[in-house]
């Protein structure tokens, strides 16, 4: 397994677990551990976090919210205001965690280096 | 330069971290609001309406039936988890809004939404919000322990379900606004009730009449400002025999208003804040049944103000609205009885001018200086610091006005005496009319009742019907506390209360029905002094019409009488100005706009324009009448609709009648030309904009959320006619916020519905899903069940167990 997958997988899990225990920046520490341990290089170091983090709250928000009709999303989703449209929505809670967590990396990322010089 | 990169990641991740864990002006923290293990995805739930859950403090365990309306079944064994549970179950469906009215209530909400409340907050703790629900509390304490134990119940119930919360189960406005629930409390039910009487008998107009009678005089004011309309059609029938009343009237002493100048007042309640009831007898009734209605209209609001509920135990069985914050069924029915109440209306807030001495430490009483004493409101303001705001307390109430607030004056104030400050203790009225059986038990519950005064309906199995006006009343010298009164007179105290058995009553009358809809209380031949406080003067006629008009009648024609569109109002006024109005100058368009209104048969249906011309036309016309009552810096209020039609019609050249900026003195028929082309412009104007001005298009009833009417968590649009002064008093955000329909039957067979849901949450299929039904004019059956047995209407049972 390539570093990029194993990051990947490593960081959707931590994020998941970390999430019973801690607040929402949970996906930054989860994201900011991974980069410290399993170092990618270039634009994967933001992406693979990102993409793991956006595809965990996008997957979650809609299972939560299909269940529901998308009754709320679509009130929040006129609230933010988005159109009313949930998926909308969910694209863009996705997207919030995906940042928050690849910035996140990125910090690692730095860390690590400064560790080994 | 190495660690560049390091320092920039770092601050970038701080950076995001602050960006999304703070609520930034109106934006909410996005990464705390929309993540979806904590955030608001976690709101999107169905009601959890089966299993078990444990409470504790529970003496034994409580059934929670819910049926389809999510309307919960509660089947407690005793009194005291009866009311945890209510509390428990209030929490659970209604958290934020039942926490935000009594935030409002005490002037809190800057603690919640910023300085952007801050003049709302003082405003509320000036006109003595908090003290009043302190006086509650320390009557109960005193004088009535046992209410204020079941009051403790409640917040415990309340409590048990805030404390098993999770940060991730807040309602949704929580995740919004950032904040968190924070514990109930015995004093937060008291302010529920303050709030409650704020609502309904929080309005005056003593200073703006005190300008009015500076400005305008005597004989104008008595003109403008009758204590009785020509015509009066009264809650106790006319020719009541008031013999057996053996207390006068306070004499009148001698004593001056005080004409100074105010410039502005306080924020009032909105003064279509009333209602309707009804109950007829047995005889009337088509099945032998008396039959009993109440509609209180209020603010339409989501989540709405009534939650339903069925609160038994073995020994009482009652069902109906409740308010989430206080305890019981508040407009309702047992197995026996059935009540309901309308708004009263009656004059409980007086003011006084104080003087004060050099220092404000004292104010000048009876020759006299006596001591002030001071309150100071401590107000939190999110993101900034407390505002301090000293209140001066004398023995007449709150100096609401002084150089501190709305008032030039360095050493005087004035104080406001209500009766809403004087405690009491009316929890126990709703307590013990849960449980009544009969006509006695109804009068004796509601001897507990200050205020807001209401007129209570009542109707009983056994075959009575009656109607009891219920308050605590100043028994008043004629005339006193229609305007600013000197303070330093004790002659202008309030000198007692008019005894609680002489408050105007009805029951089992000839005509064979009672009725109230906050019109005048008494003729004129009542002993005591009841001032003129805006009473109705139209749904009264129209529903006192209806039940002369035929001998027997059913469910049917009650359903028929709540959604009544009559407009007497207009039709009352509209024909006289169709005959007196010049029409030769009109263009083709106006012309047009003429003929669609001569043709309105005054019903104020979805589909008609008639009552959209009449709206605009009217509405112009009376700002025309009374221009000289807009005036900056001075605050005024204009006649009642009533008298304004009244002079219309009897004194159309009366020298108000002119319009001051113009050189020509008009008379009211040149009026009704000029109000009309300025109507027809502007209906003109809104179809243009939206194609038509049909009724429901023109008015757009809404149901605004709490927070400021905001559209996501809003219904808009809902076509339903009527307006206010029709029995069906649906204005744009204003209506019968509960309609309710009981067959005095054994038990009782009752209909209900409200404008809302039983959630709050606005994620919930329940939280709106009444609307539409509510706006048709239909009911929902209130399924009364009999015992703790989930019948075929009942979708899921929740068991709530005391916790070990």
């Amino acid at each position: 397994m390539n570093n990029k997958i194993l990051n990947f997988i490593a960081t959707l899990v931590l994020a998941i677990v970390l999430s019973f225990f801690l607040p929402w920046w949970s996906v930054m520490t989860a994201a900011l551990t991974t980069a410290l341990f399993i170092p990618l290089k270039k634009a994967a170091v933001f992406l693979v976090p990102f993409l793991a983090i956006l595809l965990f709250w996008a997957i979650y928000s809609f299972i939560l919210s299909n269940g529901n009709d998308f009754t709320l999303a679509k009130r929040i989703a006129q609230l933010l205001p988005l159109g009313g449209n949930p998926y909308v929505l969910i694209l863009v809670t996705g997207v919030v965690g995906g940042l928050a967590a690849g910035i996140a990396a990125t910090f690692g990322k730095q860390l690590s280096l400064a560790f080994k010089n | 330069m190495k660690y560049a990169k390091l320092v920039l990641s770092f601050l970038l991740t701080i950076g995001i971290f602050y960006v999304l864990n703070t609520k930034l002006g109106a934006v909410p923290p996005i990464g705390k609001f929309l993540n979806p293990y904590a955030g608001i995805w976690q709101n999107e739930i169905d009601e959890s309406i089966t299993g078990e859950v444990s409470i504790p403090g529970l003496k034994d365990k409580v059934s929670v039936h819910y049926d389809a309306q999510l309307i919960p079944h509660v089947f407690a064994q005793n009194n005291h988890d009866l009311y945890k549970a209510q509390g428990y179950l209030t929490a659970k469906h209604r958290l934020w809004q039942l926490e935000f009215q009594t935030y409002a209530s005490a002037g809190r909400l800057s603690e919640i939404i910023g300085e952007g409340a801050l003049n709302y907050d003082r405003t509320e703790r000036r006109r003595g919000m908090g003290y009043g629900a302190d006086q509650a509390i320390s009557y109960m304490e005193k004088h009535d322990p046992e209410t204020l134990a079941f009051v403790q119940d409640y917040a415990d119930g309340v409590n048990a379900y805030i404390d098993q919360l999770d940060p991730k189960d807040y309602p949704v406005e929580y995740k919004l606004l950032d904040y968190q629930p924070e514990k109930w409390t015995p004093k937060k039910t008291a302010l529920l009730l303050m709030y409650m009487t704020k609502m309904l008998a929080g309005g005056d107009d003593d200073l703006e009449y005190t300008n009015v009678l500076r400005l305008f005089g005597k004989a104008n004011f008595d003109l403008l400002f009758p204590d009785f309309f020509d015509i009066n059609d009264p809650v106790i029938p006319n020719e009541t025999d008031w013999s057996f009343i053996d207390v006068p009237q306070t004499e009148l002493p001698e004593s001056l208003a005080l004409l100074d100048t105010i410039r502005e007042t306080i924020v009032k309640p909105n003064p279509d804040n009333g209602s309707n009831n009804w109950a007829i007898s047995g005889d009337k009734s088509a099945t032998g049944h008396p039959i009993l209605a109440n509609d209180p209209h209020l603010g339409l609001n989501l989540p709405a103000i009534w939650f339903v509920m069925q609160l038994s135990t073995p020994n009482h069985n009652a069902f109906g609205a409740t308010i989430p914050g206080a305890l019981s069924v508040i407009s309702g029915f047992n197995q026996h009885i059935a009540w309901g109440e309308t708004n009263a209306t009656r004059d409980v807030i007086d003011w006084y001018k104080v003087e004060f001495n050099d220092n404000r430490t004292k104010y000048k009483y009876d020759g006299k200086w006596k001591d002030l004493t001071i309150r100071i409101e401590d107000i939190k303001i999110k993101g900034k610091e407390n505002y301090k705001d000293t209140v001066l307390y004398t023995h007449h109430g709150p100096v609401v006005y002084d150089k501190n607030f709305k008032s030039d004056l360095e050493l005087a104030g004035y104080a406001m005496k209500w009766v809403g400050h004087e405690g009491g203790n009316n929890q126990k009225t709703f307590l013990e009319l849960n449980k009544a059986k009969n006509y006695d038990d109804y009068v004796n519950a509601l001897a507990y009742w200050n205020a807001p005064a209401q007129n209570f309906v009542f109707a009983s199995t056994d075959g009575d019907i009656a109607l009891w006006i219920q308050g605590k009343f100043p028994n008043k010298w004629e005339g006193q506390g229609k305007f600013l009164m000197d303070g330093s007179n004790p002659e202008n105290d309030w000198q007692s209360y008019i005894p609680q058995e002489f408050n105007a009553k009805v029951k089992n009358p000839k005509r064979g029905f009672v009725s109230s809809a906050n019109q005048h209380p008494v003729d004129e031949n009542y002993p005591f002094y009841v001032f003129n406080d805006g009473y109705e003067t139209y749904r009264n006629r129209v529903i006192n019409d209806f039940f002369t008009s035929k001998e027997k009648f059913n469910v049917e024609d009650f359903k028929n009488l709540h959604n009544n569109n009559y407009n007497l109002k207009a039709a009352e006024l509209v024909p006289y100005m169709l005959e007196h109005m010049s029409t030769t100058g009109l263009n083709n368009k106006e012309l047009d706009i003429l003929s669609e209104i001569k043709s309105w048969q005054f019903n104020n249906d979805i589909d008609e324009v008639g009552p959209s011309i009449w709206r605009q036309w009217y509405g112009k016309l009376y700002n025309m009448v009374w221009d000289e009552f807009d005036l900056e810096d001075t605050a005024l209020t204009p006649p009642y609709t009533y008298q304004t039609i009244y002079l219309l019609k009897n004194n159309g050249n009366h020298e108000l009648m002119d319009i001051v900026e113009t050189d020509k003195v008009e008379t009211a028929s040149d009026l009704f030309l000029l109000a009309f082309k300025k109507a027809a412009e502007r209906l003109l104007e809104i179809k243009e904009e939206q194609g038509d001005y049909k009724w429901a298009n023109y008015k757009g009833t809404y149901a605004g959320h709490l927070l400021q009417a905001l559209p996501a968590f809003s219904r808009f649009d809902i076509p339903i006619g009527g307006d206010r002064n029709i029995v069906n008093a649906t204005s744009e955000n204003h209506g019968p916020s509960w309609r309710m329909i009981v067959e005095m039957t054994s038990p009782p067979t009752a209909l209900g519905i409200y404008p809302g849901g039983q959630s709050g949450n606005p994620g919930s299929k329940y939280y709106d899903n009444f609307i539409d039904d509510w706006a048709a004019g239909k009911y929902h059956s209130l399924n009364f069940l009999q015992s703790d047995e989930a019948t075929d209407v009942i979708i899921g049972t929740q068991t709530l167990i005391p916790a070990k």
